[in-house]
């Protein structure tokens, strides 16, 4: 099998051509450096993400938390551990880099808050003054 | 007696407020969610001085009489309004005979103040103009507004003096038993009156036709507008006029309140059925660009942030249809067409004073207050007056709008004087009308109208009806 | 009323302004419009910054934390929620406002780092009604990753800008359908990198040479017409294609924020920012620049960089001790768009910033005779760096103007 892909590795983005044979790479060509090889290699069996999203924040001064995988994760899983993000909650206040959730679907990765949210303060309606305006 | 108002532009405002003089009950109903959407809020906002109208008409005289009316009534309902003036442009010999018979129009419509320009005169004062131009007729009693603003501070200020105002109510049918007006039907109820005021608008022939009467019958004409935001500098002063033809006023070019540029309208007529086609077209927009450009060559499209098209109502023979109907207890203002920004003060005095009150024989409220206070932009306030004010509420001075530094407080204000929506804020407060044209306030306003109006952020509209901005949360 | 004497004040606390607070150090004041500093940085919580300033990549809030940090370290006094409204630039006297009421402050040196806004929808002049669903590309980020509400349900993404990928990406990824980025230009906007993992790993179309012709719907956007365009950008006809989206994401370009100095401030009218010199100086002595109110940038650690010089040298102006020299003047040569610095001073650390206006393979890059530097490929959505090194600084500068040019290598 082979695989048409386009170098990330630096804004050149050669277009990498790697054949595949029983989920190994036995040729890799359109690289202009080995930088690109690398990255076929990775990218051509496994490519991997960091995934960046939210997290829902209970009594925060926001109604969610950015956070992030702390290292790179497979592609394939992003759409199965973004259903398991929709189910978590955490509770302000929010570190940075505090962890949200560990072992990602029994994998090492962890998900880390990547700011600060603090407790809400109160949010009402109230009249205003028609003072000469 | 209880009279009902339909349509809330700038002729049913105007007529709401001045039938609030005399003791009555006055409803206002609009079916739009707010004041002065249809007509109103799309044309030239010029006051025209009158010397484009047919001698001895009706139009040329309100015409001429609204013009004058404007300077007490905008002191009174505190909505801008400037003189600035205009220039009727000959931009070569064989135009000049239709100037001189504009000329003279004017003197016979009793224009104040028109005069005769030269080349030399007319490019000094407006050094931006096509260098073409031969020769301009000054009339110096043109002044611009913002007509939505008008229309606002009337249904204000007719509040203020007992009038009921009724958005997003659609009249749907006029009870009339006898040959006298006996209520209306709404989408929200059922009212007994006395009398109703068709201002209807476009829709004005439709409001008839539910009381039984064929005329008037009205045609939408397009314009197309595009908006130049007020960084495009002091490029010209007053408001710039074509040598016109029989048709149309042709496309202008106008300074609007807040600094920018206005360039329009094309007109384009449409059929019966297209009362809401106020869609810009490709076509129109060009058009209205080369008609700008006839008349200011360099100007700079790089400032545009907007364009628009608007609708105004013909009627086939092009006249006002204002007064009683066969039908007793039914009055109308309606086709009212191009004056009819400038005509509306003077149409609704002559209605109210002229038609109704005899009609009905109203006699006059003692404590009719006739003055009103928009929602003064704080950063236009003197500085004690502003520290007062945010010394005593802070929201006085959170910046929400940071093109036309417009704060919290004015905002919470224009949301407690009825805005209910994105443009119900944006028309009362500009917030949201700068150069970014909301993509840095858009959210702020949107959270504080969920806040104050006590509904979730994606219950709010743009303008009512199905025009919500959001579409549901990201964590449920 | 409060008054305040400073030597330096930076207006805009997002990353040029944060970092120029930082590098002034003490006696500074950073005055931030909005309730938080940090500014666009808060809303992009997709990760690939700070790779140059930090060496590592982090979110936007990460690199946002990490220069409050510096900020904090550096006992620059913040004042956000306060919007500055008017600059006397005689004096200099500048009028702030907020909640704690009126500030008037005297700065010796000023910092305008007040970043840029998005194009307008209207700006497009896009023939349709007008109906709620269209959004510019970072207000609908906002209300995403800051509030926490999508824009609607179906999405077509106006302009392959970085902004208008990473979005397409968040959309999709928060359960929106993304139906297509449209790009008028014949390349995508953004990094290649961006393609990739915003668009490719999610299967949504990249259009490229097509663009808007129609938007549809009275209330909410129902659909939007999109065309085929030639080389003069204008629609082909016949090759109209229509999406039925609620949502519109425009991401078609950012516009320096520069009102309150317009009327003082020289501006280049290419970069649409202040003029200015290798030390981030105006052409008003006292008012330096920095960020994407000169040029838009490409990198935030670019804007980072530049903060932190017009901070240095503001501070350097406030005491007295900013060289005052003969300036050489940089030009425009052949493809050759953005251009920042407008004019060099001798001595001192000097980056080129510069952007192609068409793309080119084995380029090479050209400043006067003195630099000449291979570059495999440039493309316009990628900014190049030019480090001058002090040799090559004390030959250019010894010239009234260098030419600045990118050609065929």
């Amino acid at each position: 099998m082979e695989k048409k892909l386009t170098c990330v590795s630096c804004p050149i983005g050669c277009g990498i051509t790697v054949r595949i044979e029983d989920n190994v790479v036995t040729r890799i060509a359109g690289n202009q450096c080995p930088r690109g090889e690398t990255y076929a290699q990775q990218e051509a069996i496994d490519p991997m993400r960091v995934l960046s999203t939210s997290v829902r924040v209970i009594g925060g001064e926001f109604p969610l938390v950015s956070v992030k995988t702390d290292r790179p994760v497979p592609k394939r899983l992003i759409l199965q551990i973004m259903n398991y993000v929709r189910t978590l909650s955490i509770e302000a206040p929010v570190k940075i880099g505090q962890v949200v959730a560990e072992y990602l679907l029994g994998m090492s990765a962890s998900l880390v808050a990547t700011r600060e949210v603090h407790l809400a303060q109160q949010r009402t309606s109230r009249s205003i003054s028609e003072n000469s305006l | 007696m209880r009279i009902a108002v339909i349509g809330g532009g700038i002729v049913g405002s105007l007529i709401a407020r001045e039938l609030t003089r005399y003791e009555s009950a006055v409803l206002l109903f609009e079916k739009e969610a707010d004041i002065g959407w249809g007509v109103t809020k799309a044309n030239s906002a010029i006051v025209h001085g009158g010397l484009h109208e047919t001698p001895g008409t009706e139009r040329a005289r309100l015409c001429v009489e609204g013009n004058r009316l404007y300077e007490e009534l905008s002191r009174d309902l505190d909505v801008p309004f400037k003189r600035v003036g205009a220039y009727v442009v000959a931009l070569s010999h064989k135009e000049l005979p239709l100037l001189q018979e504009l000329y003279e129009q004017g003197l016979r419509n009793g224009v104040p103040g028109l005069e005769m320009h030269d080349r030399g005169t007319i490019l000094t004062r407006e050094p931006n103009l096509n260098p073409n131009a031969v020769a301009g007729l000054w009339s110096p009693s043109v002044g611009i507004t913002e007509p939505w603003s008008l229309a606002i501070a009337a249904v204000e200020n007719g509040m203020e003096n007992g009038l009921a105002l009724h958005v997003a109510e659609e009249v749907t049918s006029i009870e009339v038993a006898d040959g006298r007006v006996q209520g209306i039907v709404t989408g929200e109820g059922e009212y007994e009156l006395d009398a109703v005021v068709n201002a209807a608008g476009l829709f004005a022939d439709r409001v008839a036709e539910m009381a039984g009467l064929l005329e008037p019958v009205l045609l939408p004409c397009r314009g197309e507008y595009l908006l130049l935001d007020k960084k495009v500098g002091n490029f010209i002063s007053s408001a710039l006029f074509p040598t016109p033809n029989k048709l149309s006023k042709g496309i202008l070019v106008v300074p609007t309140i807040d600094g920018g540029i206005l360039l329009g309208p094309t007109a384009q007529d449409l059929n019966r059925e297209e009362k809401e086609a106020n869609e810009t077209t490709r076509h129109g927009v060009q058009e209205a660009i080369e008609g700008a450009r006839r008349l200011v060559p360099q100007l700079d499209l790089s400032f545009v942030v907007k364009t628009f098209a608007g609708l105004r109502p013909e009627t086939t023979d092009k006249k006002f249809v204002i007064g009683r109907t066969s039908i007793i207890g039914f009055f109308q203002a309606a086709g009212i067409r191009s004056p009819g920004l400038t005509a509306a003060p003077s149409i609704a005095r002559f209605l109210v004073r002229d038609v109704i009150v005899g009609d009905l024989n109203l006699t006059g409220k003692r404590s009719f207050t006739s003055t009103h206070h928009k929602i003064r932009k704080i950063l236009d306030l003197p500085v004690e007056e502003r520290d007062r004010l945010i010394e005593a509420d802070s929201r006085y001075g959170r910046i929400i709008c940071q093109c036309n530094h417009v704060t919290e407080g004015e905002i919470v204000r224009a949301i407690h004087r009825g805005a209910r929506n994105l443009d119900g804020v944006k028309f009362r407060t500009c917030a949201g009308f700068g150069r970014c044209q909301g993509g840095s306030c858009t959210d702020k306003i949107l959270l504080i109208l969920a806040r104050e109006l006590e509904i979730s952020p994606d219950e709010v509209t743009l303008r009512g009806g199905d025009s919500t901005i959001l579409g549901g949360k990201v964590r449920t | 009323m409060r008054e305040k004497v400073v030597d330096v004040l930076v207006v805009g606390g997002g990353a040029a302004g944060m970092a120029a607070a930082a590098s002034a150090g003490a006696q500074t004041l950073l005055l931030e419009c909005d309730a938080e500093v940090g500014g666009v940085l808060n809303q992009c919580i997709h990760t690939g910054f700070g790779l140059h300033r930090y060496r590592e990549e982090l979110t936007g809030p990460e690199f946002g934390h990490r220069l409050l940090g510096e900020l904090e370290r550096s006992r620059a006094e913040v004042i956000s929620g306060c919007t500055v409204i008017d600059i006397e630039h005689h004096g200099p006297v500048v009028h702030a406002v907020g909640p704690e009421g009126r500030l008037r402050i005297r700065p010796k040196a000023l910092v305008w780092a007040t970043g840029a806004g998005e194009r307008p929808f209207g700006s497009l002049m896009t023939p349709g009604p007008r109906p709620a669903g269209i959004f510019t590309a970072g207000l609908a980020q906002r209300f995403v990753n800051i509030h926490g509400f999508l824009p609607g349900k179906r999405a077509l993404i106006l302009g392959s800008g970085d902004i208008g990928l990473i979005m397409a990406r968040r959309l999709h990824l928060e359960g929106m359908e993304v139906a297509a980025v449209v790009e008028v230009q014949p390349f995508p906007g953004g990094l290649t990198r961006n393609v990739v993992q915003c668009l490719e790993d999610y299967n949504i179309p990249l259009l490229l040479c097509h663009g808007i012709t129609e938007v549809h719907g009275r209330d909410r956007l129902t659909g939007v017409t999109i065309a085929q365009v030639d080389k003069s950008r204008l629609p082909i006809a016949g090759s109209e294609r229509h999406f039925a989206v609620d949502t519109l994401i425009l991401s078609i370009g950012l516009i320096p924020e520069n009102e309150l100095i317009l009327p003082f401030t020289p501006i280049d009218p290419v970069n649409r920012g202040p003029r200015v010199n290798s030390l981030m100086q105006t052409e008003v002595p006292w008012l330096f620049a920095a960020g994407n109110n000169v040029v838009i940038f490409d990198l935030v650690d670019t804007v980072a960089a530049v903060g932190e010089m017009a901070g240095a040298s503001a501070a350097l102006y406030a005491r007295g001790e900013l060289p005052q020299e003969r300036l050489t003047r940089l030009v425009r040569g052949e493809n050759v768009l953005h251009l920042v610095p407008s004019s060099l001073v001798a001595e001192s650390p000097t980056v080129l910033y510069l952007r192609v206006s068409r793309p080119i393979n084995a380029a090479m890059v050209h400043v006067g005779d003195v630099i000449s530097r291979k570059q495999s490929v440039v493309r316009p959505s990628e900014m190049i760096e030019i480090h001058i090194p002090q040799d090559a600084l004390r030959e250019l500068v010894k010239k009234d103007e260098v030419h600045v040019k990118v050609t065929e290598g």
